[in-house]
C-alpha cells in the first residue's frame, strides 16, 4: 500500500482555486461572513476586493444575498463554518438558495468534531442530513485537498446550488484528485468486505484496510465524497461483491452517510451494514483527533466493527 | 416614469387598483385559503410600481435592465399576480387557479413557474436579503435598474430583516428601496400589541435610509416618494407606507382575522358590491 502522504490544508486548497476560478470568471462573486481568515477566503478578497463581500456576522443573510447575486446570473461562492451555514442559515439555504435554485455554492468549513477546542456548539455534526435533504442541493465532503481543488472547481462549472463540506484539520493526500461528482472513488480492491468513509475518516478507513491485509482480508474502500448525488451502483456492486458494508463519517449517525448508503443498500441488494460515527450526541472540547477516538471513531472501533461484519459473514472466526 | 402624471393617470391607477381589489376577492375566494387583507393593503403600492414606476416590459421579462421587485412579503402574492394580469405578464382567467394543484400560481410566489418574479419569498426576511444582493450584482455590472422590495410589517419582528437592511445601508446601494407596507396587523393582532416594531421610521434612518413616510393609499404621495428615492442616489430609500389592512372591503379593513382567512361565498359577494362589481361572484 502507498504510505499517506503529508497533512495538506483542504481550507488553503479551498482558497487557492477560488483565486483559480476569480482570474478565469470575472462574474464570479465571494461572500464571507466574519470568518475569511479561517474560510481562507481572505485569499479572494486581497486580490479581488470589488467582487468580495465580507458580510460580518448575519449568516442567514450572507446567504440570502448571495442568492440575490446569483440570480443575477453570477457564480457565487459562500462561506462560513459549518454550523452557521447548515444551521443559522438552513432556512436561508432552503428557500433563497434551493427554492429559488439559486446558483449558490456553500463552502462550508469546519465541519464535524475536529473543530476541537471550540467545543459541541460549534461542532457541527448535522449538516450532511440537513443539506442532502434539500431538493436540487449537490453535496460533497472532500476528504483531500486535491479532492477540495477538483470539487471546487466542478460545483462551480455546473449550474445549480451545492455544499461543499471542509474540515478544519490538515489531511493526508488519499486521492490522485479525480473526483468526479456522483461517482464514488475506489482507493482500494477487495473482495472480502467494503469500508465507505467521508472526509477526515478516509485516511483511518485506509489503515485499517492495511491492518486487514495483514491477516489476508481483503478490504474496498471507496471515498463517498460525493454524498448527493452519490454513486448507487458503486455501493450496491460493494454489496453484492463483498457481503458487508462498513460506513465511517465524522457526522451523527442518525442523518449522515451511513444512514444513506444503508437505505440504498436495504432497497437494491440487502447484506449486513455497520455504521460508525458521532452517536446521537454533542460533543464537547478536546483535542481534535483524540475526540474522534472518544466519539466511537478510534481505529480500534472501525476494527471491531469490521471483524464483526467479517464473523457476520463467516469470513473469519 | 419621470414627467409629472396628469390627473388622469392618477384616475387610471386607481381604477387599476380597484380592478386588482376585485381579483384579490374573487382569487382567494376560490382559492378558498390565502391572505386577502395584506393583499389589499399592498395593492396601491404594488400598482403605483408596475403601472408607473418600475420600467419592465411584458414582452422581455427578462431583459437585463429591467426594474427589478422582490415581494419580501411574499404571502401578498394574490395582489402580485392580479396586477401582472392587468399588465399583460399571464392571462386574466389563470388568475382563478391560486393555489389549485398544478397551477404556477403559488400561494406564495415562485420565480421558477412565472415571469417577472424575481425571487421566491413567503418565509420571511428572506426577500429583502436577495434584494440587497441584486442591487449589489446591477452595481456590480454597471446597470441601471433599480431593486424595490415590498416588505410586511410583522416582517420587521425578524432578526434577518434587519440584517439585510443593515447591509443595504452600509454598501450605501442607491438603487435599493424598501417598502414597509405599514398596516400595523399580523396574523395575531396588531404589531404594537405583539412585539412593537415603532418607532419603525426612526430604525430605517438608524439604518442609513433616505427614509420617506406616506399614506401608502394615496397615489400623489407614493409616486412622490418614488421620485425622491430616485433623487437620492447617495444610498438606499427607505418609505413607509401607512396602509389599511383589507383596505376597500369594509369588514375586513382593519381586521387581523383577515390576514390569512379568504372570504366566504356572502362575504366576497358583499366585497365585490363594495368593489363597484356586485353579482359577481366566481364558482368556486
Amino acid at each position: 500500500m502507498t504510505p499517506l502522504g503529508k497533512p495538506e490544508s483542504l481550507r488553503d486548497a479551498y482558497g487557492k482555486t477560488l483565486l483559480e476560478l476569480g482570474g478565469r470568471d470575472p462574474r464570479l462573486v465571494v461572500l464571507d461572513a466574519d470568518l475569511s481568515g479561517s474560510t481562507r477566503t481572505v485569499l479572494f478578497g486581497q486580490k479581488y476586493p470589488d467582487r468580495f463581500f465580507n458580510v460580518g456576522v448575519m449568516e442567514p443573510t450572507m446567504v440570502s444575498m448571495a442568492a440575490g447575486l446569483a440570480l443575477g446570473g453570477r457564480t457565487v461562492f459562500a462561506s462560513t463554518f459549518a454550523v452557521f451555514a447548515a444551521g443559522q442559515a438552513y432556512n436561508f439555504v432552503r428557500q433563497s438558495v434551493c427554492y429559488n435554485r439559486a446558483n449558490v455554492k456553500i463552502v462550508a468549513t469546519h465541519g464535524g468534531l475536529l473543530v476541537g477546542g471550540d467545543g459541541g456548539t460549534h461542532q457541527m455534526i448535522e449538516d450532511i442530513g440537513l443539506m442532502r435533504g434539500l431538493p436540487g442541493m449537490t453535496v460533497i465532503v472532500p476528504s483531500d485537498a486535491p479532492t477540495t481543488r477538483a470539487a471546487v472547481l466542478e460545483v462551480a462549472e455546473r449550474d445549480g446550488p451545492a455544499y461543499v463540506r471542509l474540515t478544519r484539520e490538515n489531511l493526508p493526500t488519499v486521492t490522485d484528485g479525480s473526483f468526479r461528482i456522483g461517482v464514488a472513488g475506489e482507493l482500494r480492491a477487495g473482495t472480502d468486505l467494503t469500508i465507505v468513509a467521508v472526509g477526515a475518516l478516509v485516511p483511518r478507513a485506509l489503515e485499517v484496510a492495511e491492518e486487514l491485509a495483514q491477516v489476508g482480508v481483503q478490504t474496498r474502500v471507496l471515498d463517498l465524497a460525493s454524498v448527493k448525488p452519490f454513486d448507487v451502483p458503486a455501493v450496491v456492486r460493494a454489496a453484492r461483491e463483498t457481503g458487508a458494508i462498513l460506513v465511517l463519517e465524522e457526522h451523527s449517525v442518525t442523518t449522515g452517510v451511513g444512514a444513506m448508503v444503508a437505505a440504498a443498500t436495504a432497497e437494491n441488494y440487502p447484506v449486513p451494514v455497520r455504521r460508525v460515527g458521532v452517536p446521537d450526541v454533542f460533543g464537547e472540547s478536546g483535542e481534535p483527533w483524540a475526540l474522534l477516538d472518544r466519539y466511537g471513531m478510534s481505529k480500534e472501533r472501525i476494527r471491531d466493527e469490521a471483524w464483526e461484519l467479517l464473523k457476520l459473514r463467516g469470513k473469519v472466526q | 416614469m419621470g414627467e409629472e402624471p396628469s390627473s388622469g393617470a392618477f384616475d387610471a391607477l386607481s381604477a387599476t387598483a380597484l380592478e386588482v381589489r376585485r381579483e384579490i376577492i374573487r382569487m382567494t375566494y376560490v382559492a378558498g385559503s390565502g391572505h386577502p387583507g395584506g393583499s389589499l393593503s399592498a395593492t396601491d403600492l404594488i400598482t403605483a410600481l408596475l403601472f408607473r414606476e418600475m420600467r419592465l416590459d411584458p414582452a422581455h421579462p427578462d431583459a437585463p435592465d429591467r426594474d427589478r421587485l422582490v415581494l419580501s412579503k411574499g404571502h401578498a402574492a394574490p395582489a402580485l399576480y392580479a396586477a401582472l394580469a392587468l399588465r399583460g405578464y399571464l392571462p386574466r382567467a389563470e388568475l382563478l387557479t391560486l393555489r389549485k394543484l398544478g397551477s404556477r400560481l403559488q400561494g406564495h410566489v415562485d420565480r421558477n413557474k412565472l415571469p417577472f418574479i424575481e425571487a421566491s419569498t413567503g418565509c420571511l426576511g428572506q426577500g429583502i436579503g436577495m434584494a440587497v444582493g441584486m442591487a449589489l450584482d446591477a452595481r456590480l455590472a454597471g446597470r441601471s435598474n433599480r431593486v424595490y422590495a415590498i416588505l410586511g410589517d410583522g416582517e420587521c419582528q425578524a432578526g434577518p430583516t434587519w440584517e439585510a437592511l443593515m447591509a443595504g445601508g452600509h454598501y450605501r446601494l442607491g438603487n435599493l428601496v424598501a417598502i414597509l407596507d405599514r398596516n400595523g396587523l399580523e396574523t395575531d393582532g396588531s404589531t404594537e400589541s405583539i412585539m412593537g416594531i415603532e418607532p419603525v421610521a426612526d430604525k430605517f434612518r438608524a439604518f442609513r435610509y433616505h427614509t420617506i413616510e406616506v399614506d401608502g393609499h394615496d397615489f400623489h404621495q407614493i409616486l412622490d416618494a418614488f421620485a425622491a428615492a430616485r433623487a437620492h442616489t447617495a444610498g438606499p430609500t427607505a418609505i413607509v407606507a401607512r396602509t389599511v389592512k383589507g383596505k376597500g372591503v369594509s369588514f375586513m379593513e382593519g381586521q387581523h382575522a383577515f390576514h390569512g382567512k379568504p372570504p366566504n361565498e356572502a362575504e366576497a359577494r358583499q366585497a365585490l358590491t363594495e368593489l363597484g362589481a356586485p353579482g359577481e361572484v366566481p364558482p368556486r
